[in-house]
């Protein structure tokens, strides 16, 4: 396991702002999706790819020794095809395409149509056990690589989950990272309201996992913990990550209504003279 | 496929435990196989090839949804994954997962069911899954198969595991003879012809297709010519054999384990409405659920033995 060299923050801050620009203009394109997570998860994402965590060759993108990323929550991809663009999966301009008919982007992420999208995803709850079986396929046959996954505080409610941390934890997958959106927030409205996940970090410990919780909108603190999970032996590592939904738009941070509605023309406008785009 | 005479009494096995042995000596030749079982690998018969090769099996626990999602995750890695279960939870309790899982993403990986249908026996209707095959076929990428002899499952799992992509192969617990002669060999897409006629037509699949050869046999005392016809391939279905059942044969009976709705009558009679329509007599559960019993006992209880086939056969070429 090689740990990424010491990070440039202002530089990472500035990719994370551009992948916030193209999620929301993609999304009031597509006229539907998923902003709030897709926002609050921009600082993590930014640098789990652009930090120099996941090992990966966009110019081969079935390299069968690149670290996996499976995006669990799967309705957030569109940070996910913002990254893939801005690593040169495909072109940028795809992203404008997004959940239309023909599209390269699905609604949900599917390898059937989009390169460097490692598994078909959507349906809360599996992905994550797809993510534990690369990681004993890896270990199965000797190799190095890691997998990430990301869920979420609403996934979180899906027993398939539990399942998967029962087993990750008994068949000791120390090759695998999950990284949770811990924003508060489900469709219907706040967790606490709809359903209260509790203490997530107590509850993964609990199931033998290395858990922290670490503020998701710092990207400091989410570099020192990332550092210190992948140093973990014998054990998957959980970050519960502490972020706002919406992040850093006003009018959407914190928000319910924006987990899964897309911005019209004027919230674009007023969310891109925000971030100082325009 | 020509018909041969079997000295009786015939041995029984069931298909359960000839996909154990399959699969142990599969091992041995195959490096790539990794077995998953959710707590059932005494049952399922997996714990042969766990004891010859413990690294490559992986016990689950009690969570047949995982289950699919790792076996997927492993298959995504190059490897040849065969996940078992009991049928009910397979096919039944991780559905959603084997939708999303497996048939989506088009993994590489068999889901080898065991102690389908009615003869699941005295465990009763919470285990008795009588609509695995409708939930299996419906799916795109999914193979269906339902061997119905220990010699012909142990040909089912070598194809299965040469062939790439999803397979749902849907075994029994119970003891069956071991009736198919020992020419015969499995070819997915391809139904065999056990019994050679042109009166009418039964096709059975799994534990049902022996009961199809014995009720040819007492048709045929009684000069009635059955062609009888092994579907184990339900998905992908011998379309061609099938229609020429129908075009060349009075109709057709098909008698299965599994509920009318959505199986192996089902689908020959999508097949045939399609091009040759004709009347096509399905013999399984009337829209209900089984019950406790011995499973040779409960076939014959809900009408799924050779007096019932053969009756059924019988109307049929005298309609």
């Amino acid at each position: 396991m090689t740990l990424p060299p010491a990070q440039d923050f202002p530089a990472l801050a500035a990719i994370a702002r551009e992948l916030r620009i193209d999620v929301l203009t993609m999304l009031e394109k597509a006229a539907s999706g998923h902003p709030g997570g897709s926002l609050g998860m921009a600082d993590v994402y930014t640098l789990l790819w652009f930090g120099g965590y996941l090992h990966v060759d966009p110019a081969n993108p079935q390299w069968p020794d690149r670290d996996r990323f499976v995006l669990s929550n799967g309705h957030i991809c569109p940070i996910l095809y913002t990254i893939l663009a801005k690593k040169g999966y495909f072109p940028r301009e795809d992203l404008w395409t997004l959940r239309k008919l023909g599209s390269k982007l699905q609604g949900h992420p599917d390898f059937h149509f989009t390169r460097g999208v490692d598994v078909c995803t959507g349906s809360l709850g599996n992905g994550v056990s797809v993510a534990l079986g690369i990681a004993l396929g890896a270990r199965l046959q000797g190799k190095s690589f890691r997998v990430y996954a990301g869920s979420s505080d609403g996934e979180c409610q899906e027993g398939q989950l539990w399942e998967m941390a029962t087993a990750a934890a008994h068949h000791k997958a120390d090759n695998l990272t999950l990284m949770i959106d811990w924003n508060g927030i489900q469709i219907d409205g706040y967790n606490r309201d709809v359903m209260d996940v509790r203490d997530l970090v107590a509850k993964f410990t609990a199931f033998g996992w290395h858990a922290e919780e670490v503020n998701g909108q710092d990207m400091k603190a989410v570099d020192a913990a990332l550092r210190r999970a992948l140093a973990v032996k014998g054990q998957p590592q959980v970050l519960c990550c502490r972020t706002v939904l919406g992040t850093p738009i006003s009018f959407m941070m914190n928000k319910p209504h924006w987990h899964g509605v897309a911005p019209n023309a004027e919230e674009l406008k007023k969310a891109l003279a925000e971030l100082g785009a325009s | 496929m020509t018909t041969t005479t079997v000295p009786q009494p015939l041995q029984k096995v069931a298909t359960r435990e000839s996909y154990g042995k399959a699969l142990a000596a599969l091992g041995a030749e195959r490096p790539d196989i990794v077995v998953l079982d959710a707590d059932l690998s005494g049952s399922t018969k997996t714990n042969g090839f766990a004891k010859a090769f413990p690294q490559r099996f992986l016990n689950i626990g009690v969570a047949e949804a995982n289950m699919m999602g790792i076996a997927s995750g492993l298959a995504s890695t190059g490897l040849t994954v065969f996940a078992s279960s009991f049928a009910m939870f397979a096919a039944g309790k991780a559905y959603e997962q084997v939708r999303q899982e497996i048939a989506l993403p088009v993994a590489n990986v068999k889901i080898c069911a065991t102690h389908a249908g009615l003869t699941v026996g005295e465990d009763g209707a919470s285990h008795q899954v009588l609509e695995d095959i409708a939930l299996m076929r419906v799916l795109p990428n999914m193979r269906v198969i339902v061997p119905s002899d220990g010699l012909e499952t142990e040909q089912v799992i070598r194809t299965a595991a040469a062939t790439a992509g999803p397979f749902y192969v849907r075994l029994s617990r119970l003891s069956t003879p071991l009736f198919l002669p020992a020419d015969y060999r499995f070819a997915l897409g391809r139904a065999a012809r056990l019994r050679e006629g042109n009166d009418v037509t039964i096709i059975g699949a799994g534990v049902t297709a022996w009961y199809c050869t014995q009720a040819a046999d007492a048709l045929a005392a009684e000069g009635i010519k059955a062609r009888v016809l092994n579907c184990s391939s339900i998905k992908p279905l011998d379309c061609d054999a099938v229609l020429a059942a129908a075009r060349e044969t009075r109709g057709i009976v098909t008698v299965e384990e599994h509920q009318r709705a959505c199986g192996l009558g089902s689908a020959v009679a999508e097949c045939v409405t399609e091009s040759h329509p004709c009347r096509v007599v399905r013999l399984g559960m009337q829209d209900r659920f089984g019950e406790s019993g011995p499973g040779d006992k409960l076939l014959e209880h809900f009408g799924l033995t050779t007096p019932a086939i053969a009756k059924a056969a019988r109307e049929l070429v005298r309609s």
